[in-house]
């Protein structure tokens, strides 16, 4: 089996229930929308997803890898972006991603060739000698997608990716992974921004640590918008 | 095998790379132990004085005892300055993407302190170059003898800063730990006055002294520069390095869960 697996996956703070029960999948060539108001539980499943956390109930694969069984395995397939930014601002470009290329295992030309690779997939090649603090918000953000790709993944995952960034860079990051969903790869976005949705894209309706709904944003849209379907199943104010 | 040392390198590399990108760090790092060198030890010699203990076989000044104590110093404060860093790398989110790698967990958090043993013994060695300035010269084989010891104490130091790093939340709370965990570990130790000083005011601190890992370290040093043999020093050294680091990969087992307080 292949992409991004979640099966019955909760997970408690203490008393509070963060996840209840979540199952999800993200295919290969789909760009999978996860759907939820601030506090839905996004980022407790990215933790878990990512192996910050380790779930006590259910299960998680990815491209064929039990995440609690083989880690290893599964972590090797997956690249991610988290939501905070995650660079070292005194480092260049390049440097940036031979450091991450080394976690990965990769070094000397096979890394070098990756991140021309990646560096081209995302436009940045001409940046590659700069310091990542010379970058703008966008830039920043297209090098972290750049960097996640660098171990050829085949699970993409982006938590909230487009935060802080003018309409123009959201714009560009959404449609960038869209093409790379496209390519081929499986692609979970986490987001509470309906506009970043094509209609043809998977939904995850996630609120209160449950899934609501899970079909295509045009299933869920009806004959209404996208917005008014997400804010009538939250009851709270998606933003445009 | 390889992907573990391509690993290591990448990790050292970077850590090496932030530390020179930070010189006031590293400025810091040498005039703290100079101040000492300088200026307290200057004060103190004629205060206390020193009988013929081992390894000395000779009547020594105050400023050439202290010198082990400070390189201990700047070891312990590069592995509680690592640690800060780590604090702020998970606030950062840098801890998360090395937590990221498709290594093992242990591996990882050991590189990382590699790293830092390794930034820490650069700010040693330039310190004892200059102390060398200021007449304080040791054997010379003494300075390569002291390398295994200092990465060993190294080690031990940053295992205790890790695990502390793994059990605090915030950066405000680390202050507090610097000023409970730095100050009592350097000051009840043999950095400043040796054992028999230090009980002749009071056995209890003194014993107090004589088990604090710290104190450990320093002697494990001081031997080693004079070109002695210390195993009971370097026994807790290990033993203590053997300690801290389980704490520290218990601190960071995910299903306990690092990221457990900020996820969410």
């Amino acid at each position: 089996m292949t992409g991004l697996i979640v099966e019955d996956v909760r997970y408690s703070y203490g008393a509070k229930r963060a996840l209840d029960g979540v199952s999800l999948s993200a295919a290969q060539g789909a760009f999978t929308a996860l759907l939820g108001p601030n506090g839905a539980g996004k980022s407790t499943l990215f933790a878990l997803l990512t192996r910050l956390l380790v779930a006590p109930e259910g299960r998680i694969t990815v491209a064929g890898h039990d995440l609690a069984r083989t880690p290893r395995a599964a972590l090797a397939r997956m690249g991610v972006v988290f939501q905070q930014p995650t660079l070292d601002l005194d480092l260049t470009v390049r440097r940036s991603l031979v450091y991450f290329a080394g976690l990965h295992g990769l070094s000397g030309r096979g890394a070098e060739g990756a991140i021309d690779a990646a560096l081209d997939r995302l436009g940045m090649r001409e940046r590659a000698g700069e310091r990542v603090r010379a970058l703008n918000g966008g830039h920043r953000r297209r090098l972290e997608i750049a960097r996640a790709l660098i171990h050829g993944p085949e699970v993409l995952l982006l938590d909230e990716p487009t935060v802080g960034l003018d309409a123009a860079s959201r714009a560009a990051i959404t449609a960038h992974v869209h093409d790379l969903a496209a390519e081929g790869m499986a692609v979970l976005w986490a987001t509470h921004l309906v506009d970043e949705i094509a209609t043809g894209d998977p939904v995850v309706v996630l609120h209160r640590g449950r899934v609501l709904r899970s079909a295509t944003a045009s299933d869920i849209a009806g004959s209404g918008s996208l917005a008014d379907a997400f804010l009538a199943m939250t009851g709270e104010e998606a933003a445009e | 095998m390889r992907r573990y040392l391509v690993a290591l390198r990448a990790i050292v590399t970077r850590e090496a790379l932030r530390f020179i990108s930070q010189r006031g760090r590293f400025l810091a790092a040498l005039v703290r132990p100079l101040v000492w060198l300088v200026v307290f030890a200057a004060g103190f010699r004629a205060a206390l004085g020193l009988s013929i203990i081992p390894p000395y076989q000779t009547y020594i000044t105050y400023e050439v005892y202290i010198v082990p104590g400070l390189c201990g110093m700047i070891q312990l404060f590069n592995g509680m300055q690592s640690s800060l860093s780590l604090v702020y790398d998970q606030e950062m989110g840098s801890m998360r993407l090395l937590l990221t790698s498709p290594l093992p967990r242990w591996w990882l958090l050991f590189c990382k302190l590699l790293a830092g043993v390794a930034v820490s013994i650069l700010q040693v060695a330039a310190f004892l170059a200059i102390a060398a300035g200021f007449g304080i010269r040791l054997e010379p084989l003494g300075y390569l003898a002291v390398l295994p010891v200092l990465v060993l104490s190294g080690l031990m130091l940053g295992a205790l800063g890790l695990f502390i790093s793994s059990a605090i939340r915030q950066l405000e709370n680390f202050a507090g730990v610097m000023n409970f965990v730095i100050f009592p570990m350097f000051f009840l130790s043999t950095a400043l006055y040796p054992l028999w000083k230090m009980a002749e005011s009071s056995p209890l601190l003194a014993r107090i002294c004589a088990i604090n890992p710290f104190t450990h370290a320093v002697e494990a040093i001081r031997f080693a520069l004079y070109l002695e043999w210390n195993p009971v020093a370097l026994f807790w050294c290990v033993a203590a390095f053997a300690a801290f680091m389980a704490l520290a990969l218990w601190g960071y087992d995910p299903a306990r869960g690092m990221a457990r307080r900020r996820a969410g």
